[in-house]
């Protein structure tokens, strides 16, 4: 099957889209954009293939008769058992790492304790590791350095102090191999971890009772069809360093636009709040940007603001929508520069303001900010598609629907679940067009 | 907002490229005559006046034997050579707000640091002040700060704001009444030489054959591919003209020399010289408003020949006078011309008069569309730059852009963001090509 790719290799994370020659997404594909962009979009690439590779087996999996009930839990199953797997693999290499970096550590001299120590955080995190990916479990993030990273250090420090060789050692050791785990290319084989997750599934769930041969039918069909890669366009803040030549380079602004339009093609402005930047793009009936404008040399009032608030508060990201949600005034801040912002945070905080109603005032300065820029690019039109991570944070949301309204009036705001890959929609459809055209 | 750098760029040598670029080395060493003479001014027994870009009177001032100083032109040298940080750093530590016009302040550290000029050898302190003012009202305040400082006289001409769109006789009557009650008599004092209405016709001769040649030379671009650059070119084309040398002979013979090599372009079908050589494919035709950024000048305009983007005309080559609406300076009505060139310069047009010049210059040059840099620290032109933009867009449904950078201090240049706009605009210019058939299914 010809395929065709989109890279959105963004400051935060890298979105990778894959598209077959009808222009339909078949897979998508997300990771932390780390600190080696090849890799990063390499990975992408691969977790949207695999992501491809499981609707296939899902779609033939689901012809099967009498499965409709089960499908939905069935498939659930072998995703968490499949990502369970890929874990377990990368802690591994992780370990492996974390030993053979011993020597040359700050802790050399002391290796064979070292080494037990790291032995001691390795089995506790392999045991505690099914429990992360148990039905229902909530992480963080699902990338393996949050995970990984979120654990390790939570068991070293315990480990640390116990075995008396200190939690900056162990660290220091986490630091240095992370770095290599990330950097190495991805296992481009899914076929043999699916069917071990396979396996493990039918094996814990002998009450399913499908047809050997039917499932062996629909793993064929999902592994053996080749995804050929035609082409592949990336895009993302880090343009001038892509790993790709330039003419699969395009930019960002233009698969914007044209990612908002496939998703929704009502679409006349484009918001795209992302981690270093701010985007306001507008585009005509057809996709094409009219004009746009983006946050200049300072990224105030961008994604990395409020992870900047929530290191303050010592809180995740992810809670920061929800707690201002709870507000029940705003509190007016006047900074949108992030340092000064924090600032202002820990004053209102002494002054006695509730957590909750600076939190509202934060978000509605980062909200104020896009709005300067969306006026500048020529104002909101109807409809308005809001992307980028900050459109999942239910009280930025709020605020921008509050501030359209009153500056605008009514009308229809688009919020994709899968906002985040809009530029990499995009890409993949440029992507798609290049072989047309 | 002012203009023309000293320094012809050095296009990849070969030997040939020499010869063809003979107009770049003429005024290289007219510039480098002029800073000589500004050196060796004291001993020479000189007077230099100080003076800016826009209303630039150079002619007058050549009539009583001054030496023309352009503060203006100093501060893009100083930032070419990469000297303008610390002399922005300089005026900052003695009070001077990040906000203020860094023309301002590169030209005030060079004062505070002994007044070394861009190619190293002292500066004197002007006799003279002249004033001209032309729409900026930065300027004023400028040189009441370099009057606190130098304490010599300082005069000012008052040139009236076509607020209007237009010139009216009135304003011509007023500045000329200026020019003979007010600026003749202090530049004769200052200078010790009587005023010869006889020696400003024979200048302002020279200054409309010059004027002639450059006119033929910026509407060479209407050509495809065009020969030239007009922003990134063009402020070396306007060198002369805008500063020390209109009226000269050494002027005239730069810009006939200067056509005599567009003339062989246009024959050979060449693109614009670049710092790497004759640029290959003309794939973007673009109207700037706004000045470069000086200090990062070659970076900035590398973004534009990398990939195929050439300037076929810009506002900025017009801030020292606009000539190709058809003004010439005229030897038959000296101070009125001298009038009408100041209420001319571009600085001195109201926002309608800017955009329809713009649209004119999209259409007349078929330019693909208008990019817009937009300087952080001109209070003066930034202001409504987004409204001539908008209404460009409306009037020639041609796409715009809009960046932001700074005139002389490095730390206003963010490549990496200026680069993406610009390729996002290039893309967006060939996205709107493509039309409906590239559009998404």
């Amino acid at each position: 099957m010809r395929t065709f790719i989109g890279i959105d290799l963004g400051s935060t994370t890298t979105k990778a889209v894959m598209m077959d020659e009808n222009m339909n997404v078949i897979g998508r594909g997300i990771t932390n954009s780390r600190s080696n962009y090849t890799i990063a979009s390499r990975v992408a690439k691969n977790e949207a293939m695999v992501n491809a590779r499981f609707a296939m087996f899902r779609d033939s999996l689901g012809k099967l008769a009498g499965i409709a009930g089960i499908l939905e839990s069935f498939m659930a199953d072998l995703e968490r058992e499949f990502r369970l797997g890929n874990f377990l693999e990368n802690l591994a290499e992780l370990e492996r790492l974390c030993i053979e970096n011993i020597a040359g550590s700050r802790a050399a001299g002391r290796d064979s304790a070292m080494r037990e120590a790291v032995e001691s955080v390795f089995d506790r995190l392999r045991g505690e590791a099914p429990s992360l990916f148990a039905p229902g479990a909530k992480r963080k993030s699902d990338f393996f350095r949050d995970i990984a990273g979120s654990r390790f250090m939570a068991v070293a420090e315990e480990i640390g102090k116990s075995s008396g060789l200190g939690y900056d050692s162990l660290l220091g050791l986490y630091d240095k191999s992370i770095i290599e785990v990330e950097g190495r290319p991805p296992s481009e084989d899914i076929g043999g971890g699916f069917r071990q997750a396979l396996d493990r599934v039918l094996a814990g769930n002998a009450a399913l009772n499908l047809p050997a041969a039917d499932v062996a039918r629909a793993v064929r069909d999902a592994m053996d069809v080749p995804l050929e890669e035609t082409y592949l366009v990336g895009t993302g803040y880090g343009r001038v360093t892509l790993p790709f030549s330039k003419e699969h380079i395009r930019s960002e602004i233009l698969c914007h636009g044209l990612g908002a339009h496939i998703m929704y093609p009502g679409t006349r402005t484009v918001l795209d709040i992302g981690g270093q930047d701010t985007k306001a793009i507008q585009v005509d009936d057809r996709g094409i940007v009219e004009s746009f404008q983006m946050n200049d040399r300072c990224a105030a009032g961008c994604g990395r603001y409020l992870g900047y608030i929530a290191d303050e508060m010592n809180i995740g990201l992810h809670e920061l929508g929800p707690m201002a949600m709870q507000a029940t005034r705003t509190v007016r801040i006047n900074s949108t520069c992030t340092v000064f912002a924090g600032a202002e945070l820990r004053d209102r905080l002494a002054l006695g303001e509730k957590r909750e109603d600076i939190m509202a005032g934060l978000h509605r300065a980062i909200i104020l900010r896009a709005m300067s820029i969306l006026s500048r690019s020529g104002g909101v039109r109807d409809q308005f598609t809001f992307t980028g991570g900050v459109a999942k944070n239910e009280a930025a949301v709020r605020e921008l629907r509050k501030l359209v309204q009153e500056n605008y009036g009514d009308m229809a705001i688009n919020i994709n679940p899968e906002s985040i890959y809009t530029g990499a929609l995009g890409a993949a459809a440029f992507s798609r067009r290049s072989v047309e055209h | 907002m002012s203009t023309a750098p000293a320094t012809p760029v050095a296009a990849k040598p070969s030997s040939v490229e020499v010869i063809k670029e003979a107009s770049m080395i003429k005024q290289k060493d007219m510039i480098a005559g002029n800073y000589e003479r500004l050196a060796n001014a004291r001993s020479l027994g000189l007077k230099v006046a100080s003076t800016f870009v826009p209303g630039n009177l150079n002619e007058l001032l050549m009539c009583f034997d001054l030496v023309n100083n352009l503060p203006e032109i100093n501060a893009i040298q100083n930032g070419m050579r990469k000297k303008s940080g610390q002399l922005i750093v300089e005026a900052e530590k003695h009070g001077h707000s990040e906000d203020v016009c860094t023309y301002v302040k590169a030209d005030l550290g060079m004062a505070m640091k002994g007044n070394i000029g861009p190619d190293g050898r002292p500066v004197p302190d002007p006799d003279i002040l002249l004033l001209s003012y032309t729409g900026c009202f930065t300027f004023m305040k400028w040189f009441e700060l370099l009057r606190e400082r130098y304490k010599c006289e300082t005069v000012m001409l008052h040139v009236p704001y076509e607020g209007e769109g237009r010139a009216t006789a009135n304003m011509r009557d007023y500045i000329v009444s200026q020019l003979k009650n007010e600026v003749i008599p202090a530049l004769e004092r200052v200078s010790g030489v009587k005023f010869d209405i006889d020696r400003l016709r024979q200048y302002l001769k020279e200054s409309a054959k010059a004027e002639e040649d450059l006119v033929w030379v910026l509407e060479s671009a209407k050509n495809r591919p065009s020969p030239i650059d007009a922003y990134f070119g063009g402020v070396y084309y306007i060198g002369p003209i805008f500063t020390a040398f209109r009226g000269t002979p050494e002027a005239t013979e730069y810009y006939r020399l200067l056509r005599g090599e567009i003339v062989e372009r246009i024959a050979l079908r060449q693109g614009p010289t670049t710092p790497e050589g004759d640029m290959k494919s003309e794939r973007y035709r673009l109207v700037v408003e706004g000045p470069p950024n000086w200090t990062s000048f070659r970076d900035f305009w590398k973004m534009f020949y990398d990939e195929g983007a050439v300037v076929v005309s810009s506002t900025y080559t017009k801030v020292g006078g606009v000539y190709d609406l058809g003004f010439r300076h005229d030897p038959d009505h000296p101070l009125e011309s001298l009038a009408d060139y100041c209420l001319g310069c571009y600085t001195n047009r109201n926002l309608p008069g800017r955009i329809d010049m713009i649209e004119k210059y999209i259409n007349d040059y078929q330019a693909d569309g208008l990019l817009i840099n937009s300087i952080k620290s001109c209070n003066s032109f930034s202001a409504g730059q987004l409204l001539v933009l908008r209404e460009v867009e409306r009037r020639t449904g041609k796409p715009a852009a809009f960046i932001e950078s700074d005139l002389v201090d490095p730390r206003y240049f963010s490549a990496a963001n200026i680069k993406n706009r610009l390729e996002s605009y290039f893309q967006m210019i060939e996205q709107k090509r493509g039309g409906r058939s590239a559009a998404a299914h």
